[in-house]
């Protein structure tokens, strides 16, 4: 299974539901794709529900810093949601965990953007 | 870091094309064998992940999507290692002059992760450049704790 995005609005929180692989390829540039339609939109504030995603690469996390970056530098907020332990621990090694605004609780992660 | 299962599986070499299919067969036969030789779950997600990551580098920077080039992939076991080689024929790559990705400089760039990703999830990793031309690699992860 590649990736599969769902887009749901929250207020004005943009929640983007990931499930599937972000990897080299299709799942990457889909997550690419996405983001910046988002920001093209004016988009502002962006979550990422990373629960369902299976497995991610290098590429893959590439595309969350890109992503990030893209985000941040049109004056909007990309935050992270529901991490697996995969995903945290690559975030952690790679010193990136830190960098990500990272939520366990969407209530929380919405009210988070106000 | 190995189950009751502790048969070695025969090896195997195959000779792939410069493509991502290659690099989801190589992570997959890679997993397998490594389910055979009696890895454990936690221990079979990292060498997929740096299969994956391995065959990466030998398809996209070594080959370049070359469909006149290939890939040499090779999995054993012993009971002491499973070990991954894979060499490209690339023109090869300055191993020592890599960017840190953990500097500061570099924590925000959106590639240069692959290797130090490799390093992180194997026990060993060696880069070797062939006298043909091209990049070998060999993965290793330990199969009994030292």
């Amino acid at each position: 299974m590649s990736v599969k995005l769902t887009f749901r609005q929250v207020g004005d929180v943009t929640v983007i539901d990931v499930a599937g692989r972000i990897t080299l390829g299709e799942g990457s540039s889909a997550l690419r794709e996405a983001l910046r339609d988002l920001v093209g939109k004016g988009q502002k504030k962006i979550l990422l529900n990373l629960g369902e995603v299976t497995y991610i690469d290098s590429s893959g996390i590439g595309e969350l810093v890109s992503g990030f970056t893209t985000v941040t530098n049109s004056g909007g907020q990309l935050k992270l949601l529901n991490l697996n332990k995969r995903v945290k621990d690559l975030l952690q090694i790679t010193k990136l965990y830190t960098v990500f605004d990272v939520h366990d609780d969407e209530a929380g992660a919405i009210r988070s953007f106000a | 870091m190995r189950d009751n299962a502790t048969h070695s599986p025969e090896p195997m070499e195959r000779l792939m094309d410069s493509t991502l299919e290659s690099v989801d067969s190589a992570e997959e036969l890679a997993v397998g064998m490594a389910e055979r030789a009696g890895v454990d779950e936690d221990e079979l997600m990292k060498i997929g992940m740096a299969v994956r990551e391995s065959m990466v580098n030998a398809v996209v920077h070594g080959n370049r999507y070359n469909a006149n080039k290939k890939v040499r992939f090779s999995v054993a076991a012993n009971s002491e290692h499973f070990t991954v080689r894979i060499a490209d024929e690339g023109e090869g790559f300055d191993y020592a002059s890599l960017p840190d990705p953990l500097a500061p400089e570099n924590l925000m760039r959106t590639s240069g992760r692959g290797i130090f990703l490799i390093k992180s999830l194997m026990d060993d990793f060696q880069v070797r450049q062939l006298d043909s031309g091209g990049t070998e690699v060999t993965l290793v992860k330990n199969l009994v704790s030292k």
